[in-house]
């Protein structure tokens, strides 16, 4: 101010004092300038934090930012507000933000409870003492599930660290009207699915839908033959890198599914699952074995009644047993683990109540609790359901069950290498998983 | 309020011409010109911008090279632990990415300097000509240089795109088994990114070769012509070396923009699949769930040390320029 005011009376004798002057103004404005980021920090640290113990409050944080899932989780918190009268802050981030900065997330100051996933990705940060256990929430809603969700809930210490809300099955998917025009059989072995197969490509269909542009859908081709190969415990040993990858049980799995190769989409290297749904959906090709959100894309309802599931044929050990299943549901910081409303809203979860009010806004997904509502079941959705119920072990999809270092940066390349020219080598994905596992 | 009245003192008692005649003899050896707040004002000055630099630019190089010698979860600073030479041996032995993202580098670099780079200068050439609507051609190429990387990445989808693609309805193999994956093929792909990559770069150097052609003096061109050169003659021998300061900054350019050749790749598949740079790799290693922050260091180290070498004779070229 006081600038301003001297400057007439100076600036007609002095010029140079203008030029000062601006100087000084730039300097204080450089300074201003510099201070806003370290501001910003500030209130950006402390914000969702407000009021960590508080018992009428909670703060929620939700990678859910589709606007489904989204309506969907708003929808549960609201059942819990009227329920219990506790307040939820809900913070929404774009949920590969909020994947990707989910190490920053956990060490900065976290919402009390957010949405994750099972299995390795949250064991690690169970393990790290991010997270905090909540076996006191499961003495209450425990016996609403199954073993097999319990047993994909568990942290690496014994104690529970997750509640599941709804999943998903990988499996094949098929149009009942291509099948029974051409009188297709659902096969139960490997052996069949290749006679099918071959069937299939004899009748000019491309046998299976297949796309891996985007890298992670061939995991799930991985996951299941490893599995019937080698067996469910195989498959979490070698994920968590107990086992080596520089062995014959893994060379037979790319061994086995060299067999596959020829009949996939030769095209897959270029296309994204969506493309791949596009060509099943128009009955150019027989089957696509990918997760139950394949259906997100058939928005003509009679494509979507005439699309079909079979789980994955058996090949050597376990029949068909295990279920390639990610499960998403909630978890509690290590903040959020001394409020008492942040428990009672993750218990809600664990309830066919709560479970009900997120699958009546988004019904593409399975409900994991026991007792919660089927009766809008789509067949397919039933039958998936089932496959799910039935299933003695649950896997999480390959990039949820190993360190997604290894998934991310060994895996992709390795797999899309192995679908361009049938090869792979193990003994490299064995010498890189032991420097990135090495570094956790 | 205080600190004009403060300097406008000496001022005071003459008038403007006697004040500045009496400042000057009074000390003819030590020229003070500045005053102790100029000092601080320029202390400030200087020193904000250093210190910027050196908290965004300095320190996290030097962290970078130092994390590259440790294994790190990104989690608490306790985990980091040392590696040695672990992580570049991983980078140079393990990794099967590395040697192919060195070669795309190269080939890169090679296909702007050979192509792009005389395309953005061919471009600003014909549209240095006295054209009808020069200036609407001018945007046209300069418009995908502002273009955002997701939208970059949506229009050559659609190009590309192996059934619904443009290119292959074009050539008439659209839905046919023998239309190109341009994307998927990996011995395609590359060439179909360098192509997107072009786009972009040689409306950059257009724009820089239209401000260097104004620059050049006229009259170079008429005694040119008055002496008998042709067009080509009077381009080559005349024009292009009086441009030798754009020549060198699009050089300079040309080579940065290869080593950090990253978002049409990023888009396409996250450089994977015959897509390989380094840049691509060290984001893949440092940012997001698939952190790995020593080997992503190690490579960032690497990407640091090979650009070194072009910044090196850049920078050693325009000093020498300033002693002489």
């Amino acid at each position: 101010m006081s600038i301003h005011e001297d400057r007439p009376a100076n600036g007609t004798f002095r010029p140079g004092l203008d030029r000062r002057t601006l100087l000084k103004t730039l300097g204080v404005g450089a300074v201003g300038a510099a201070g806003i980021p370290l501001l910003a920090a500030c209130t950006g640290g402390s914000g969702p934090g407000a009021t960590p113990s508080a018992s009428t409050s909670l703060t929620f944080g939700s990678g859910s930012s589709d606007d489904v899932p989204k309506a969907a989780y708003k929808a549960v918190t609201d059942a819990f507000t009227a329920k219990t009268k506790i307040k939820v802050t809900t913070n929404v981030v774009p949920h590969n933000d909020f994947q990707n900065k989910i190490s920053t997330y956990l060490q900065g100051s976290p919402d009390d409870a957010f949405t994750w996933f099972a299995g390795y990705r949250m064991q690690y940060y169970a393990g790290k003492g991010l997270l905090a256990p909540i076996d006191d929430v499961w003495a209450k809603v425990g016996a609403n599930y199954s073993d097999a969700m319990k047993k994909a809930s568990t942290g690496p210490d014994g104690k529970m660290y997750f509640v599941p809300n709804y999943n998903y099955p990988w499996g094949f998917f098929y149009r009942k009207s291509v099948w029974a025009e051409k009188g297709y059989a659902v096969p139960t072995t490997f052996d069949a699915l290749k006679t099918l197969c071959a069937k299939m490509k004899s009748d000019g269909l491309i046998p299976i839908e297949f796309a891996d542009k985007d890298g992670w859908p061939a995991m799930g081709t991985f996951d299941y033959i490893n599995m019937r190969l080698n067996g469910y415990q195989f498959h979490m040993d070698l994920t968590a890198h107990k086992e080596s990858w520089d062995q014959k049980k893994v060379s037979d799995v790319f061994d086995t599914w060299k067999a596959l190769l020829p009949y996939q989409n030769p095209a897959a290297l270029g296309m994204t699952w969506q493309d791949a749904a596009i060509n099943m959906g128009r009955k150019k090709s027989g089957m696509y074995l990918l997760g139950s959100f394949v259906t997100q894309q058939y928005t003509d309802k009679t494509i979507l009644d005439d699309i079909d599931f079979f789980a994955f044929p058996e090949i050597a050990m376990e029949g068909q047993d295990a279920v390639e299943a990610p499960i998403d549901g909630l978890l509690l910081s290590k903040k959020g683990g001394n409020n008492q409303a942040a428990r009672d809203f993750l218990a809600f979860m664990g309830t066919p109540e709560g479970q009900d009010a997120y699958a009546k806004v988004d019904p593409s997904n399975i409900a994991t609790a026991k007792g919660a509502d089927t009766s809008t079941f789509s067949p397919l959705t039933k039958k998936c359901a089932e496959t799910i119920a039935n299933a003695k072990s649950i896997s999480q999809f390959f990039d949820r069950d190993a360190l997604p270092a290894m998934a991310n940066n060994v895996m992709i390349p390795a797999l899309q290498g192995f679908i361009k020219d049938g090869t792979v080598d193990v003994k490299n994905l064995e010498s890189q998983a032991k420097a990135l596992y090495a570094a956790q | 309020m205080t600190t004009p009245t403060e300097l406008s003192e000496p001022a005071a008692p003459g008038s403007r011409a006697g004040h500045t005649a009496a400042a000057r003899p009074r000390k003819p050896g030590r020229v003070r010109r500045l005053s102790k707040r100029d000092k601080v004002v320029l202390g400030i000055m200087v020193g904000i911008p250093t210190l910027v630099q050196l908290a965004f630019v300095w320190i996290p190089t030097l962290l970078s090279v130092l994390l590259s010698f440790t294994r790190w979860n990104g989690l608490a600073l306790s985990d980091i632990r040392a590696a040695g030479l672990a992580n570049y041996s991983y980078v140079f032995t393990d990794n099967p990415a590395f040697w192919p993202a060195v070669q795309h580098n190269i080939l890169w670099l090679l296909f702007l300097a050979v192509i792009a780079t005389p395309l953005g200068l061919l471009l600003a050439v014909l549209l240095d000509q006295q054209i009808r609507g020069s200036k609407i051609y001018q945007s046209i190429f300069f418009v995908p240089v502002m273009l955002s990387l997701a939208l970059v990445g949506i229009i050559w989808q659609l190009f590309y795109q192996k059934d619904n693609g443009l290119l292959n309805f074009l050539l008439g193999t659209a839905g046919t088994p023998q239309a190109v994956d341009w994307f998927g093929n990996s011995s395609v792909n590359i060439w179909a990114a360098l192509v997107a990559a072009t786009w972009r770069h040689a409306g950059y150097v257009m724009i820089l070769y239209l401000a260097g052609l104004k620059g050049v003096d006229a009259s170079l061109k008429e005694a040119a012509s008055l002496d008998g050169a042709n067009a080509t003659q009077t381009f080559f021998r005349i024009v292009f070396p009086a441009m030798a300061p754009i020549n060198i900054v699009i050089v300079v350019i040309t080579i940065i923009e290869s080593l950090r050749a990253f978002d049409v790749v990023w888009v396409i598949n996250k450089g994977t699949n015959g897509l390989e740079l380094i840049s691509a790799l060290v984001i893949t290693y440092l940012i997001g769930e698939g952190q790995s922050i020593g080997i992503g260091s190690a490579f960032a180290v690497i990407l640091l040390v090979i650009s070194l070498v072009p910044i090196t004779i850049y920078l050693s070229r325009t000093f020498r320029k300033e002693k002489f």
